[in-house]
């Protein structure tokens, strides 16, 4: 079984005009528009620092905390925000499913894309708050298009399972919220990854967004040595849900459109 | 060169559909319970199995499609007719590749675009300028192809003053007159085309039906999906009948829509009457010595204010003959607002020559129909009550008309 890619490859500008129409329409009839890009990390950084920070005072690899949380929670709204979009794009479009023949990955694939826009916003907050505690972009940051795409690739991986099921079963719209909670605590964002010692920190790195955090932190602030093995295996662990997420949705959509 | 451009080989596609809810019995609550607890079990089983919820020996299988093949040529411009739940959608989305076939195969030469419902893919949000590029690129175009054809479309749909105004704000008739327009401007080899006529005010529908007649004519590839018998016999040479998912018919329209209207028809329709919409429960057409009697019961979850109903006689192959309702002729006195009653018509039956006569339904109130049901009743005139003339080179109607002779003087 083929994964069709040379189709998807042909429909690349319904791939674009789907990225763009949900650019278009996600700040649609909001008061507060694409500032919402930015409030969304803003408050949890806020609520972080107050609590883990401040109170609980969780080690932060001596970089501000507020900073240390914000580069985690950039790349990790990123992730979120795709999951749960991309998740519920098959059931959205579902009379679009029933009606007209398109690669059907074209719309997990741009929900998860069409986040690029607030990812770019909210990096601004972060580089805002880079300037305010004097904090200097090293060469490092040329990593940072890698990480971006290992980002990528989680999210897409993970939604291509996601939304699959959500076609037939719409216990994954409960789930989503649910899941997405548990994961962001299971990820280094509050805390740091150095608190576990190798192999153990390699291992962690299962959970792609881990080492997607984790490396977004060290190219932006800094965080001392790079967390190279962790990166792998989360390079890898992600490479393999986006493979079997992209066969287990091709099996599934023969019935999308009789079952959506 | 191949001179076959759709092919289907016993082509057939099963649903799944659930008995109880088929039989309209309540789940009982235990029932329900045990179905839920056991939920996340059978959930597990069947995800990796690849298999549908909850497919258990409860559920029972319909064949919306079985065993059809048919050969398509090069050009040909196919009607295809069938009642609701024929088999004729399913049909369609097979070739379209938008579902699989259970059993069997179609084979498509060429590039195929489907219509199959109008402004599917328009977001209420986006301009109508936006919402083009967007339907444009799903139905299949090239960006290129649609700025080629941009100003065609606008001028088509009849919106330029309001192409940057988001669509949410277009009228109802504006929406689909642009949706139509995307659509009747896709430029693909085999085109799939489903009820995309029953669209706008009368006007619009003749522009929509000279479109598709020149596409036609244009040497493309039509199969087209239509309850209108008239535009499928001017549109089409060929027409295939559909009934309970087979193929039945595969002729000329006209033996096609005779047969196929001729033989399924009673002169009672009843219905269980629908908790969400009006209904027409039961509608009799009889004959009463010179007059053709209609008699309508209707309910309604809500008060019709007040209730209108329409009817349109249509003539052995389709055509309407004749329509009216009671805002066109006042009913004195007039109707009340009702949930319930009984429109009663007569219809002089010494107007309409010998034929077979069917009869669509409509109902509502003076701003919505709520209702509507083409050809489900039948009545045969013969020449003891219509003039008696053949139908087929007079027309249906017979009008008194008055004449005068004067023989030529001097010969």
């Amino acid at each position: 079984m083929g994964l069709k890619l040379r189709e998807l490859w042909e429909y690349r500008e319904l791939l674009y005009f789907f990225t763009w129409r949900e650019v278009k329409v996600r700040y649609k009839q909001t008061v507060m528009g694409a500032a919402w890009a930015i409030i969304q990390p803003l408050f949890t950084m806020l609520i972080f620092s107050l609590f883990f920070g401040k109170l609980a005072k969780v080690p932060s690899d001596r970089i501000p905390y507020p900073l240390f949380c914000l580069a985690g929670l950039v790349p990790w709204t990123f992730f979120a925000n795709g999951l749960s979009q991309a998740s519920s794009s098959l059931v959205t479009s579902s009379n679009l499913i029933s009606k007209v023949y398109f690669p059907r990955l074209s719309l997990p694939i741009s929900a998860v894309l069409s986040g690029a826009i607030d990812l770019a916003i909210s990096c601004l907050l972060l580089v805002g708050m880079m300037l305010y505690y004097r904090q200097t972009l090293t060469l490092r940051c040329m990593y940072l298009p890698l990480f971006f795409l290992l980002a990528f690739v989680s999210a897409l991986g993970v939604s291509l399972w996601l939304s699959a099921l959500n076609v037939e079963y719409r216990d994954v719209r409960y789930a989503i919220p649910f899941l997405s909670q548990l994961w962001m605590f299971a990820t280094p964002i509050a805390y740091p990854s150095s608190l576990l010692h190798e192999p153990w920190r390699a291992i962690y790195g299962v959970n792609p967004m881990a080492g997607v955090v984790e490396g977004f932190r060290w190219a932006l602030v800094g965080a001392d040595t790079a967390p190279g093995p962790m990166i792998g295996a989360s390079s890898c662990a992600a490479l393999l849900m986006l493979i079997g997420g992209a066969f287990y949705f091709r099996r599934m959509e023969k019935t999308f459109a009789d079952v959506v | 060169m191949n001179e076959i451009a759709i092919s289907a080989r016993g082509l057939g596609k099963q649903y799944h559909v659930g008995a109880i809810e088929q039989s309209g019995r309540y789940k009982s609550l235990r029932e329900s319970l045990t179905r839920s607890a056991s939920a996340p079990f059978r959930l597990i089983h069947s995800l990796f199995a690849g298999h549908r919820t909850g497919v258990d020996d409860r559920e029972t299988t319909i064949w919306a499609l079985r065993d059809v093949s048919f050969d398509i040529k090069r050009g040909e411009i196919v009607g295809v007719v069938g009642r609701n739940g024929a088999g004729k959608s399913t049909l369609l989305k097979i070739l379209g590749r938008i579902t699989e076939p259970t059993t069997g195969q179609a084979e498509i030469y060429g590039r195929s675009g489907s219509l199959l419902e109008v402004g599917t893919g328009f977001h209420p949000e986006l301009t109508g300028r936006e919402n083009i590029y967007l339907n444009g690129s799903i139905l299949g175009m090239k960006r290129a192809q649609i700025a080629q054809r941009f100003d065609e479309i606008v001028a088509f749909a009849e919106v330029e003053r309001f192409i940057d105004t988001p669509v949410k704000h277009y009228s109802s008739g504006m929406y689909l007159r642009l949706a139509f327009a995307v659509a009747a401007h896709l430029e693909t080899e085999i085109l799939l085309v489903d009820e995309v006529l029953a669209v706008g005010d009368y006007r619009f529908q003749e522009k929509c039906l000279g479109k598709m007649k020149d596409v036609a004519s244009s040497g493309r590839t039509i199969l087209y999906v239509s309850h209108s018998m008239s535009s499928i016999q001017a549109l089409c040479k060929r027409a295939l009948a559909f009934s309970d998912g087979r193929l039945v018919a595969d002729s000329t329209p006209q033996e096609v829509i005779a047969g196929y209207i001729g033989g399924t028809l009673e002169n009672i329709h009843s219905e269980a009457p629908d908790p969400q919409r009006p209904t027409i429960t039961r509608a009799e057409v009889t004959l009463d010595g010179q007059s053709i009697l209609l008699s309508i019961d209707f309910e309604s979850p809500f008060p019709l204010t007040p209730p209108v109903f329409g009817f349109v006689m249509h003539n052995s192959v389709g055509a309407p003959v004749f329509g009216t309702n009671n805002t066109a002729d006042p009913i004195d006195p007039p109707p009340p607002s009702a949930r319930a009653g009984r429109f009663e018509v007569a219809i002089p039956a010494a107007h309409f020559r010998p034929d077979r006569y069917l009869f669509s339904f409509w109902l509502g109130d003076p701003f919505i129909d709520h209702y509507m049901r083409e050809m489900i009743l039948h009545i045969n005139l013969n020449s003891a009550v219509g003039g008696g003339l053949p139908t087929d080179c007079n027309g249906n109607i017979y009008l008194p008309t008055r004449w005068r002779f004067e023989a030529a003087s001097g010969r």
